[in-house]
């Protein structure tokens, strides 16, 4: 039956359409009775495509529904990376969304959806299913952002999202389009065997620009920033995370899979786009006093040194960018579980300052935060160390030494803030009434995250480099 | 006087022009870029049904239904985030939108 292989192929996506509609139907049911085991239900669904991911991240590319989809070890690779940490990033949320009336059912069905909007754009064969599955994933992200419906930061961070974001489709649609006319196909496979044009190379750019502002890398990251530290910290989890991951690495799969051929036009786009993107992220981070903004700043500059690998090619950089992205993405989930601990006694902080004399007041925290900060500025021992080692060198390879000595420059500048973050843990003292413990899932997901960074990724990088160049190998 | 491909094309990127110049420029209100956005959407659909006619294939209009579809529903989610807004702040001017600078 060909239906069946088909639904086999898509099985991840089945998965959580499934469980996000059956939640719908209960959730209108119950009512607040379902918001709690929503969250279990929606983990356990995304868990469960994560597994069946990994199943696909081993063998060869398949394709279904008449081309318009195709699982390639890669793309299976970054799909149970993404649906994984989106399971976490969802347990983590509970408690915070408790305190803060929120608890909503549609809070989970928001992210269910979000994940099948990444499954479907990393699976896409064909301009049509990439569309969809961009919106799909945006669609739930701009009403994520604006989830406090009582803040005025959150609304103006969901309605700043969605402006642009919106525009950020509509380039991608012109690009499609263009693609599309001067083609005369939307299949990946048909435009990656069509002849060059000047109307080809417009839409690939167009369609480049507005991935890049998805994935936030500068010069399209205005947004980034606010909405981060607008909307609700553990929607910024999220956001940080799971399709962080899946929008770079569906950059790097178009580029490579339909732009191959042509790489001669957007290599030297995708590694300015990724040295302005690590300046940018290093520089706009040294001003900021907002945990969460200066978070952002990071993950801007940290989306540039993926892109470093995007730029380096697909023979060289493809497994670079899947290692960097999965190590960065980790390390994330725990920067953001810190953000989410800072709790006083009335209610959540997010200023540097409220970090003074955190080593005095609650050491597990202070050390967990101090190797993760580490870690995302890539000094070794950490585990980011390894992800920056493996792009450059992949950059190295291609012969881009400009953009190494960019690199390599903005990991300088970018200490500067995360020092700042370490002098305020273990130099500075404090009057103020020491931080609440943090909740349960929220310590269980720092302190996992922290061992992963150091030592577990360490000890394990050789044989997790190994895997990921045997599904790019194969793709 | 015949009109071609081109013709198409040249409106098309008008009308999207028009739209991201109304995302920009606009100081006024927020409906207003709301409308932009649906602009530059159309303007792409005439794209899309233009080149389907003239390379004969019928997939780009089958696209355009899609962006249709989508358009409709982003339209929904944009009307819903600035209702929330509205509640918010009790007005919809684009000046105000400016608690937090990037």
């Amino acid at each position: 039956m060909d239906i069946l292989n088909d639904i086999s192929v898509a099985g991840p996506e089945v998965l959580l359409v499934a469980v996000g509609l059956i939640g719908v139907l209960i959730g209108s049911l119950l009512k607040d009775a379902f918001n709690g085991l929503s969250r279990l239900l929606g983990a356990l669904a995304l868990a469960g495509a994560a597994f069946l991911a990994a199943g696909q991240s081993t063998g060869d590319a398949v394709s279904a529904f008449n081309g318009l989809y195709k699982i390639t070890p890669f793309i299976a690779f970054a799909k149970t990376i993404a649906f994984g940490v989106a399971a976490v990033a969802l347990l983590m949320a509970g408690e915070y969304l408790h305190r803060e009336n929120m608890n909503k059912f549609e809070y989970t069905l928001l992210i269910l959806f979000g994940c099948v909007g990444m499954g479907v754009m990393l699976s896409a064969n064909n301009l049509m299913t990439l569309y969809l599955g961009i919106e799909t994933l945006s669609l739930s992200s701009y009403v994520l952002a604006a989830f406090n419906r009582d803040s005025r930061r959150s609304a103006e961070a969901g309605l700043k999202y969605f402006v642009l974001g919106a525009l950020a489709s509509g380039l991608l649609l012109f690009g499609c389009s263009l693609v599309y006319g001067f083609t005369g196909f939307t299949g990946y496979e048909d435009i990656a065997a069509s002849e060059q044009s000047l109307g080809l190379t417009f839409g690939l750019v167009l369609i480049l620009m507005a991935m890049c502002f998805k994935a936030s890398a500068a010069p399209f990251h205005v947004w980034t920033p606010d909405v981060y530290e607008g909307a609700p910290t553990p929607v910024v989890t999220f956001f940080a995370t799971a399709p962080k991951l899946a929008t770079v690495a569906l950059l790097a799969n178009t580029m490579f899979t339909v732009f191959g051929v042509y790489e001669q036009s957007w290599i030297i786009i995708v590694g300015a786009v990724s040295a302005i993107s690590m300046l940018v992220g290093a520089f706009g981070g040294l001003a900021q006093n907002n945990i969460k903004r200066l978070l952002a700043y990071s993950s801007i500059a940290n989306v540039g040194y993926a892109l470093m690998g995007v730029a380096a090619g697909e023979v060289n950089g493809a497994s670079a960018v899947l290692t960097y992205m999965t190590i960065y993405v980790l390390t994330s989930l725990g920067l953001f579980g810190v953000v989410l601990a800072m709790r006083r006694r009335d209610g959540q902080v997010e200023s540097l300052s409220d970090l003074n004399g955190l080593s005095t007041s609650r050491p597990g925290l202070a050390v967990a935060l101090t190797v993760l900060v580490f870690s995302v500025a890539g000094i070794p021992p950490m585990a980011g160390f390894f992800g920056k080692l493996l792009v450059f060198e992949a950059a190295i390879q291609s012969e881009l030494y400009w953009l190494v000595a960019v690199g390599v420059l903005a990991s300088v500048v970018s200490l500067g803030y995360y020092l700042k973050i370490i002098w305020a843990i273990w130099a500075k003292t404090t009057e103020e009434e020491s931080l609440q413990p943090a909740d349960s899932m929220v310590a269980v997901s720092i302190y996992g995250t922290t061992l992963l960074a150091f030592p577990v990724l360490v000890i394990w990088i050789g044989t997790i480099v190994t895997l990921i160049n045997t599904t790019t190998a194969a793709g | 006087m015949e009109v071609t491909l081109g013709h198409y094309l040249g409106l098309s990127a008008i009308l999207f022009t028009i739209g991201v110049f109304g995302i920009f420029v606009n100081r006024k209100n927020i409906i207003v870029i709301l409308m932009a956005i649906e602009l530059i959407l159309l303007s792409v659909n005439i794209n899309l049904v233009a080149f389907s006619v003239f390379n004969g294939t019928i997939t780009g209009q089958v696209f355009a239904m899609l962006v249709l579809t989508v358009a409709a529903a982003e339209a929904a989610v944009g009307l819903a985030i600035l209702v929330v807004y509205f509640r918010n702040r009790g007005e919809i001017a684009v000046d105000d939108v400016n608690m937090m600078r990037g």
